[in-house]
């Protein structure tokens, strides 16, 4: 083989990068995405990613329909986002060009596989046979690199004893080599991957690693790449990090609230996008006393976590927003029973199905409001995919030590995102006491509605001796349990409820700003995912000299009660959501706020600078700039 | 019971009734359930806090009110789910649940069929009074057509379901049908259905005085019992009609004949094996509207039995090789995951 003498490569120094990864759902784009994610995380950089796939699992190849991206924001600085825009587009055919040029900055690299625009190819995207857009200059304004993927990984393969589909299938990790370099990474992290994945099918294992070494080789060799890029890392706090997704958090914070108990955890479920995966990953933890089950459906998912809380253990279910609304009666059960119950809502667009794979925040008022009867079941909502642990925790925490059903909000786009997590020692978590009690509470009587200050009964197990009791969903008896029909016993019963949720406010740390001053112009109040690109903008609105704070709302009933004054302290209130005004409402009917919304319903979450120009927009009504992208 | 040295010595009694105050109309065939039920349990020696009643909603299922064991009054058809959370969790407990026709077959039939195929140890006692009591007077999906209801003025024009057909399509493990007005004999299946580990389902035919009254008297009434009712016995020939008439099987077909001097010899008659899977299928098939010309009589008694594995079991042996294989749960281990990198 002849020695080439090669030019060496410009290294040119970035702060921070967004790549979008987009191909066919069958391009193994995600696995591309997630290890390109780990490669930058274990290097050091800060990330953050949006994995956006398809409703269909294998929809027609080649068509929008059938479109898989994945995002990824790395850099030397903070990351709070996936990144508004895309430096780099990265795309396998033309129908993931199409779907995705919107997202691409003015000037970005993209990056093409040409065989992935043959004719078939052109028309399956919905554009004609004969236009190329990668010959036909209309891409002028970005930076063009076609390479056939397909061609130099076929070459790359020769010789090795797989047939052309299996060869085809190892074009995601020439592309991954070949970003690698481009990025200045190392393709160890991915080897050792490819290691342990197939093990035990070595001629798999031997194509996907010379695939990958030739995508990282072209980039050394080929001439049309004249320039490398290197992100150096982040000044993360120093401490031992892992990468980590919403679902993944949700299903630790469950395990981890579960061990803090001292209770077996059970998890009745009905499979559904985009929870499914806590589920999964439930699942693999028996030996923590973690039992799954998957139930027939999304009302006996409900139901046997109700029974399992009943027999002692943490009742857990998640869903999302069809399978919540199946729910709703037994949540009135749970909630009437006062027994300790955690239902996750990971919330996708709606109504009815909706869009399944897409993001939304639109069952706040369903968790809030969604029950027959005066029913307050407390609120809470993550922000993050490492927030997703925390508020699982929490959820766990006040369903045990308060008797009550708990719902955590969070949705597909932090469910599926990820971000590197410093994760806690177990140590440093709190203790969670369930309200146990050891003999009869009345004389010698039992009685299993007697409150304590708080307003929360006792937790009897079955098989506790002389503690037989009866509990049931009609309305009972103050104390005794026994079912009532008493008019004032009613009216007191549901007071008393009411009190013993409105209490859990009592146990909240004091609210505080996530930046901003005190009290100013405006305040951006947020709740759930929005929290990334609120975060972004408020703190670039706050360098460019504006008075803008932001808040983020984790408990969303019973609110903090520090909320209240908070919001009084600025001269106007602006909350954006990703549904038409949720909290807003609920801000103004509490708190008597002159609150304005900035609303997107796209299935898509916000980018920092719609955050930005909404906040603007409020600050100074003229001119008007459009709040959304589109 | 315990016995040592040959003599029985009666457990303690225990008084398994609670303080509150029965609310069924008088008449109603609940009592006698309760009753036998209450009977059974002081009988078994169980102590009341080990014992859990489980209903949905319904008369039938204001139940558990009645016994002083732990119980929940869940919500309608619902009973299954919260069964199969709580064995899963509590599996050294003797659940009871509590259903009627409409929680059970109606607006838990997706329910009761899961738990039935799952095979949780828990006794299902099926309140069929072919119904609905609680709302005044509705067709229940066991009434027969042509029931005239307060919702069915012409007749019902629903084809009603045959609940242990059901049971059996559904892989029921312990499958047994008793009466009200035939308390002895419900004990003794109720003792059978407690015995075994899975699910056991006894369909319990219950006279509403007040909405449907008399609906399974030609099977409960001295008069008509012996001709329209047919007690299974395993290793027993099937007779009925104070053994002059027996059940034989003509290939798959069952057919009536007479046994008496110069009818069918008892030993060619259908030999019951409640280990039959499929004479089981067929047994539950014996289904014909009993005011019929030359309808066969419907079978009473314990149709069958399988000890395949309970769902709990399954799980416990799960969860305890996960445990064997992983060791018990570090939770630091768990948080820190597979891949994790250092800074600083």
């Amino acid at each position: 083989m002849a020695t080439t003498i090669q030019k060496p490569k410009l290294v040119e120094s970035r702060e921070n990068v967004v790549i979008l990864f987009a191909g066919d759902s069958g391009d193994g784009i995600q696995l591309t995405g997630s290890q390109f994610t780990d490669t930058n995380a274990l290097f050091g950089n800060d990330v953050s990613t949006f994995p956006n796939f398809p409703a269909e699992i294998r929809a027609p190849q080649g068509t929008l329909a059938g479109v898989s991206g994945y995002q990824l924001h790395f850099g030397s600085v903070e990351i709070f986002t996936p990144g508004d825009q895309a430096d780099v587009l990265v795309v396998m055919n033309a129908a993931a060009l199409k779907a995705n040029l919107g997202k691409l900055k003015t000037g970005g690299t993209i990056i093409a596989n040409t065989d992935g625009f043959d004719k078939k190819n052109l028309r399956l995207s919905g554009q004609p046979e004969d236009v190329d857009p990668l010959t036909d200059g209309s891409l002028a304004q970005y930076q063009l690199h076609s390479v056939d993927v397909t061609k130099l990984t076929r070459n790359a393969l020769e010789g090795t004893t797989l047939g052309m589909k299996e060869k085809d299938r190892c074009k995601n990790m020439f592309v991954l080599g070949f970003i690698n370099w481009m990025y200045s990474r190392e393709n160890a992290l991915t080897e050792g991957f490819l290691q342990r994945k197939f093990s035990k099918k070595p001629d798999i294992l031997e194509a996907n690693m010379k695939a990958l070494v030739a995508g990282y080789n072209y980039g050394e060799t080929s001439e049309t790449f004249t320039t490398r890029f290197e992100v150096k890392a982040a000044p993360m706090p120093k401490g031992t990090y892992r990468s980590i997704t919403g679902n993944q958090g949700t299903a630790l914070g469950l395990i981890a609230g579960a061990q803090k108990a001292k209770l077996d955890l059970f998890y009745g479920s009905y499979p559904i996008t985009p929870a499914s995966d806590i589920l999964h990953e439930l699942s693999r933890h028996k030996n923590f006393g973690v039992i799954t089950f998957q139930a027939e459906d999304e009302i006996a998912a409900i139901g046997s976590a109700i029974g399992a809380s009943y027999g002692g253990a943490i009742g857990i279910t998640a869903s999302s927003g069809p399978g919540i609304a199946l729910k709703t009666e037994a949540m009135g059960l749970a909630f009437m029973l006062e027994i300790p119950l955690v239902i996750v809502n990971v919330q996708r667009g709606g109504p009815s199905t909706g869009l399944p794979t897409r993001t939304e925040q639109a069952d706040l008022w369903q968790a809030v409001f969604g029950r027959n009867g005066e029913a307050p079941i407390p609120v809470i909502a993550a922000s993050t995919p490492i927030d997703c642990f925390e508020m699982a925790f929490e959820a766990v925490q006040i369903a045990v030590e308060h008797m009550t059903p708990v719902i955590l909000l969070t949705d597909g786009y932090i469910a599926n995102g990820s971000e590197p997590w410093r994760f806690p020692a177990s140590k440093n978590l709190a203790e969670i006491n369930p309200p146990y009690i050891k003999g009869p509470n009345d004389g010698d009587k039992f009685l299993p509605y007697l409150r304590d200050e708080r307003g929360v009964r006792p937790w009897a197990l079955p098989g506790q001796p002389g503690l037989q009791h009866r509990i049931g969903g009609i309305e009972k008896q103050d104390r005794t349990g026994n079912i009532s029909y008493d008019p004032l016993n009613h009216e007191k019963m549901v007071r008393l409820r009411a009190e013993k949720v409105a209490k859990i406010a009592d146990r909240y740390k004091p609210i505080r700003l996530d930046s901003g001053p005190t009290e100013g112009e405006l305040l951006v109040v947020g709740w759930g995912s929005t929290y990334g690109a609120i975060r972004t903008a408020a703190l670039q609105l706050q360098q460019e000299g504006h008075s803008v704070a932001h808040v983020h709302v984790r408990h969303l009933f019973p609110f903090n009660k520090g909320l209240g004054p908070m919001l009084k302290k600025y001269k106007k209130v602006l909350i954006p959501e990703m549904n038409s005004g949720q909290l807003r409402q609920m801000l103004r009917a509490e708190f008597l706020v002159d609150a304005q919304g900035l609303n997107k319903i796209q299935g898509m979450p916000f980018t920092s600078e719609e955050i930005r120009t909404g906040v603007l927009n409020l600050l100074s009504p003229t001119p008007k700039v459009s709040a959304t992208s589109e | 019971m315990s016995t040592t040295n040959g003599t029985t010595v009666p457990a303690e009694k225990i008084d398994f009734s609670s303080d509150q105050e029965v609310r069924w109309c008088p008449g109603c065939g609940d009592y006698s359930i309760l009753k036998q039920v209450q009977t059974l349990l002081e009988q078994s020696g169980k102590k009341k806090e080990e014992v859990v009643f489980i209903s949905g909603i319904g008369c039938s299922s204001r139940f558990p009110y009645y016994m002083d064991t732990y119980g929940l009054h869940s919500i309608h058809g619902r009973a299954p789910a919260l069964v199969s959370g709580l064995r899963s969790v509590r599996p050294e407990l003797s659940v009871w649940m509590i259903t009627g026709d409409g929680d059970a077959l109606s607006i838990g039939g997706n329910h009761i069929i899961h738990l039935l195929r799952r095979n949780l140890d828990v006794n299902v006692l099926l309140f069929n009074n072919e119904i609905y009591g609680l709302t005044k007077g509705q067709y229940s999906p066991t009434s027969p057509e042509g029931a005239v209801t307060r919702s069915t003025p012409m007749g019902s024009i629903d084809h009603p379901f045959n609940p242990l057909a059901l049971v059996k399509g559904a892989d029921g493990t312990f499958i047994a049908r008793s009466m009200d007005r035939d308390p002895k004999h419900m004990r003794e299946i109720l003792a059978r259905a407690d015995a075994h580990r899975g699910t056991s389902l006894i369909e319990i035919y219950q006279n509403c005085n007040v909405f449907n009254d008399g609906a399974f008297e030609v099977f409960t009434e001295k008069a008509n019992k012996p001709l329209n009712a047919l007690f299974v016995e395993h290793g027993k020939p099937l007779t009925f009609a104070n053994g002059t008439r027996g059940i034989k099987l003509n290939g798959m077909t069952p057919v009536v004949v007479d046994t008496y001097a110069g009818g069918t010899s008892l030993e060619d008659l259908w030999i019951h094996d409640e280990r039959d899977s499929f004479k089981a299928s067929i047994l539950v098939r014996l289904f014909d509207d009993p005011r019929l010309e030359g309808a066969m009589p419907r079978p009473f008694g314990v149709f069958y039995v399988n000890d395949r594995a309970t769902h709990e079991a399954k799980l416990g042996a799960q969860v305890a090789l996960a445990k064997e294989r992983k060791g018990p749960g570090d939770l630091d281990a768990l948080l820190k995951g597979e891949h994790t990198w250092t800074i600083g």
